[in-house]
């Protein structure tokens, strides 16, 4: 994996963030986002009683489950920062916030237009995950916030590090209090894929959705790591520039005193 | 009393003259993303008093902050009490005084509170607190006032009695002279040979040369984030190189 | 370990003393959110049976966001934090000596706030005790958590707002649980707020735990 996104062959700044991998990947991301449209809306049968708002699923769902797995990356990440200082884990960190990000507030989007549709109501409090949900996408703006402090970037990679663990520790209470509070009025389905409602043409293409999503995801987070990783090469161009600049101004320093020693 | 027992180090096991208290060889070290030591190599032993001197910017703050332990070498070999800088910082820390530009005293305590506060804080006796103050020429009527209404030299010198109770087997001043008046600044001379004398070992930066050329038995000159001079002072203040 | 901690608090608290700012400035301030909520809603009764507990501790969450910007601003106005450092001060007792300190100066307003509700809100206090032990669990929550995201944000320029952002979302389990319980203690709506407690102290040791463990990493790095 490391090799997979340093690999010298693959980053080139003038060929960009692409590589062999990343075009297949985007080419089957992009073909299969298209089959998506097709399956989602000519293919899978409208639901009886949602009818066609249950298409609504084949995107709400995949991004709900992706932005967890995003998140549960960045908190891993965070560890590995902290405990093993690797710069690696770090930069995969942050990509995994910043698509969670997105994809999180995408869940809450298309949860609110679905919810719209079948409850009549854009926001529902009493919706566990959706509350979670946006508890989460918080914390993690308040992340991608840090990471944007000016100043030292390893310092902020600190600071952005320790909320992703505050965030990934408080996850579980964060969700037990919602679902305790949220117990006497909520609206949310039960998971759907769980309870094995869901079969035939919609559960595939809801499995098909999942499947897409993730090879999007993957092909973002290869190329925004990549992106960090050419920014870091940038920085550390600069600090040995700077090296120089300073070293020149040493040796200026230098003439000087022996010049007066004389 | 000897001269300098009260201000010599508490403990001065590493203080044997010869012995090399601080080695930096080819540090560099990063404030922010600037490389405020671009290869600094230094060697001092114990006993010594040596002025950093150069012009502003030239990282003599730095280089005091590193030998404090509160600096990362990014690259190099750096050494203080024989303790590396990379891992050992915090056992290097304990050992040191740093007077820097700030005070690191609390605005609402008094003079006694924040003292006795550090004192507490540094495992050092309470009792410690008066006799600095003493030393620093602090008069007993202000021991409890609050620090926000002392003038700024005042709270310079108590500040300074922060280091001097700690009695650290090396002591890192950054332009201990500033913002005093003629009294002050002599106490200050007055404390780095009694430190010396006791077995400490002094690092200043400063831009007063006149008074700490005659303190310092060596100048080191700083600019650029690298070591471009280091000369011994012989009594008669010729100059040799070393 | 302990005696440094205590000593830290001692100081905070010294601080606070002297300064005032919480008997002169945080407690007007919250009982004004009060009297001003009140008028938001209009004086309606049934409403404000019912907004109470919620009120309450949104009120309490903006104190907290004040206490703990003065809390770290002590540590940053003139370099005491490298002090600390220096002196070889063990930094998770430096962590819980502030947040014990911003604790008790929170607890101090919640004593005046409980005071307001019943006189304003007519609320009517049930179960004192369950009333006595939320305050205390959540507040030692409230500012443990907010003690670690103090000196996470410290020396950044923009921190007067940052601070809010990230510690109000970690705080929401906070704001669920002790308005639950106390609707429990006040009375005005049936649940079970012991349940609620047990879920406080759960996040309570969560994140004395994670400040006891990154705040070192924090003083040292920025």
């Amino acid at each position: 994996m490391t090799k997979l996104m340093t690999d010298d062959t693959i980053i080139d700044r003038q060929r960009g963030t692409g590589s062999r991998t990343t075009f297949w990947l985007g080419v089957v991301g992009l073909v299969g986002a298209i089959a998506l449209v097709f399956l989602g809306f000519f293919v899978a049968p409208p639901d009886d009683f949602q009818k066609d708002a249950v298409r609504m699923i084949f995107i709400h769902v995949p991004m709900a489950i992706l932005t967890y797995v995003a998140f549960s990356l960045t908190a891993i990440g965070s560890v590995a920062w902290l405990w093993k200082r690797s710069i690696w884990w770090d930069t995969v960190a942050h990509g995994a916030a910043e698509v969670g990000v997105m994809f999180s507030g995408l869940t809450l989007f298309t949860g609110s237009i679905w919810g719209r549709i079948t409850w009549g109501t854009y926001w529902d409090w009493g919706d566990v995950r959706l509350v979670t949900t946006l508890i989460l996408f918080l914390i993690m703006v308040g992340y991608l916030a840090v990471r944007s402090f000016d100043g030292d970037e390893a310092v902020n990679a600190t600071r952005a590090a320790v909320i992703g663990l505050i965030g990934a520790a408080n996850m579980p209470v964060v969700n037990r209090s919602v679902t305790w509070w949220s117990s006497r009025r909520t609206l949310h389905q039960k998971s759907s894929l769980v309870n094995g409602k869901i079969e035939g043409l919609t559960l595939f293409t809801l499995m098909f959705a999942l499947v897409v999503f993730s090879i999007i995801m993957l092909w973002m987070l290869i190329h925004r790591f990549r992106i960090s990783w050419l920014e870091r090469q940038v920085s550390e161009g600069d600090l040995s520039e700077a090296l120089t600049a300073r070293r020149a101004e040493a040796r200026a320093g230098m003439d000087r005193e022996t010049e007066e020693n004389k | 009393m000897p001269r300098g027992s009260d201000v010599g180090p508490a403990v001065s096991t590493d203080s044997v003259p010869g012995v090399c208290v601080v080695r930096l060889n080819a540090v560099v070290a990063l404030l922010g993303r600037f490389p405020a030591l671009a290869g600094v190599d230094l060697d001092i032993s114990a006993g010594e008093v040596v002025l950093v001197q150069g012009p502003n910017g030239a990282g003599k703050s730095s280089l005091l902050r590193l030998c404090a332990g509160l600096l990362r070498p990014e690259s190099g070999r750096a050494e203080v009490f024989g303790l590396d800088l990379a891992t050992a910082r915090s056992a290097v820390r304990r050992r040191v005084g740093l007077l820097g530009h700030d005070t690191a005293l609390y605005d609402e305590l008094t003079v006694e509170e924040n003292l006795n506060f550090w004192a507490a804080a540094s495992r050092v006796d309470r009792s410690a607190a008066v006799p600095a103050l003493d030393r620093l020429g602090v008069s007993h009527r202000l021991h409890d006032v609050v620090v926000s209404k002392l003038s700024a030299g005042q709270r310079r010198r108590v500040a300074i009695a922060a280091v001097v109770m700690r009695r650290p087997e090396l002591w890192l001043l950054d332009e201990p002279h500033a913002g005093l008046d003629q009294s002050g600044r002599d106490l200050v001379d007055e404390l780095v040979i009694d430190a010396a004398a006791a077995g400490a070992t002094v690092i200043m930066a400063s831009h007063e040369l006149d008074r700490t050329l005659d303190l310092a038995g060596r100048t080191v000159v700083v600019a650029g984030g690298m070591v471009v001079a280091d000369r011994v002072q012989s009594g008669e203040g010729g100059i040799h190189a070393h | 370990m302990l005696t440094d901690a205590r000593l830290v608090a001692a100081k905070d608290l010294r601080i606070e003393l002297r300064s005032r700012v919480t008997v002169s400035q945080v407690v007007p301030f919250a009982g004004l959110v009060l009297v001003l909520f009140g008028f938001a809603l209009d004086a309606n009764r049934p409403t404000l049976d019912l907004a109470t507990s919620g009120l309450f501790w949104v009120t309490v969450l903006f104190v907290a966001i004040m206490a703990v910007q003065r809390s770290t601003a002590v540590e940053t106005t003139d370099g005491a934090r490298r002090a600390l450092l220096l002196a070889g001060v063990e930094p998770g007792a430096v962590f819980i000596g502030k947040a014990v300190a911003v604790a008790v100066q929170l607890l101090t307003v919640e004593v005046v706030l409980v005071g307001g509700i019943v006189v304003f809100y007519g609320a009517s206090i049930e179960e004192p005790f369950l009333l006595a032990s939320t305050c205390l669990v959540a507040t030692i929550g409230i500012a443990a958590t907010g003690t670690l995201l103090g000196a996470l944000v410290a020396g950044v320029r923009a921190r007067e707002t940052v601070l809010p952002i990230l510690m109000l979302p970690v705080l929401a389990p906070v704001l669920l649980g002790a308005t639950r319980a106390f609707d429990d203690a006040l009375g005005s709506v049936a649940v079970n707020g012991w349940s609620w407690l047990a879920m406080l102290t759960g996040f309570t040791a969560i994140n004395i735990a994670l400040g006891v463990l990154a705040y070192g990493v924090l003083l040292e790095e920025t």
